[in-house]
């Protein structure tokens, strides 16, 4: 099969995680990876970003089948479970707004700028160098050190699935998946 | 005696299906789609069986059948 533009997408993601090691204002950017899947999701009533444009599963694709760094087990079982997916979607969803909310603290000046990146909502980072300062609000930084810690975070769950079983696992319960297909069986009905 | 012809075919799971789209990737003759953001489905006319599918879906949802010929 001939690839297409779309294949090489990998590369954004990757890229996206080595830029903010040199400066976390890009973190930014990956908002596309919540705004393009929820916009084909509300407005196509499809998953066209993870059937065809999620760079972060063709990175993991690339790591654990052409590389071999998966053991290509199955999942277990309770890992693809309804109550897994929408638990683990509904502490997504909660550690994201707890990073909005101390986003809203900096802005309002209840707090200061924390210059860390929160790996697996536990530990803190020192992430100093890659801040050298913003023309805008240290808000909008210290939203970027967070949506950073969610992009990073999930990026190591996934690498550890894609070791431990088949190279895309993290795609089984990943929040983004999870929500977009919700809102496919909302629009579509549950079966096909 | 006749002999009954067998094949196998990839069947989805769509009860558990996530619908990413691993499988159509795969599919060398382009058999599997994903319908509507909601599960994986093949089109039984175009599947030869050959098990890519399998392999590649990380959530393990797909299987080979025998079905009749």
């Amino acid at each position: 099969m001939k690839k297409q533009w779309w294949d090489y997408l990998w590369i954004a993601s990757l890229l996206y995680l080595v830029l903010g090691f040199f400066n976390i204002l890009f973190a930014w950017l990956g908002l596309l990876c919540f705004f393009i899947p929820l916009i084909f999701a509300v407005a196509g009533g499809n998953k066209g970003y993870c059937n065809r444009y999620c760079g972060r599963g063709q990175l993991f694709g690339l790591l654990g089948g052409r590389f071999g760094l998966s053991r290509k087990k199955d999942v277990p079982r309770w890992m693809k479970s309804k109550a897994f997916r929408y638990g683990f979607l509904a502490f997504f969803f909660a550690m994201f707004f707890l990073m909005l909310w101390n986003t809203y603290l900096v802005f309002a000046g209840a707090q200061d700028l924390k210059q860390v990146v929160t790996l697996l909502w536990t530990f803190k980072l020192p992430w100093n160098w890659a801040y050298h300062g913003t023309l805008f609000h240290p808000g909008v930084a210290q939203f970027a050190f967070g949506f950073y810690s969610v992009m990073l975070t999930s990026t190591v769950l996934g690498l550890i699935t894609m070791a431990l079983f088949k190279p895309r696992s993290w795609c089984v319960y990943c929040p983004m998946g999870t929500m977009t297909q919700l809102i496919c069986k909302a629009k579509n009905g549950q079966t096909v | 005696m006749e002999t009954k012809k067998k094949r196998r075919k990839a069947q989805v799971d769509s009860a558990v299906c996530v619908a990413c789209g691993c499988c159509v990737k795969v599919c060398p003759l382009g058999a599997i789609e994903v319908v509507r953001g909601v599960a994986a489905r093949v089109d039984a006319g175009k599947c030869v069986g050959c098990g890519k599918c399998v392999a590649e879906c990380p959530a393990s949802v797909i299987a080979l059948q025998e079905v009749q010929a």
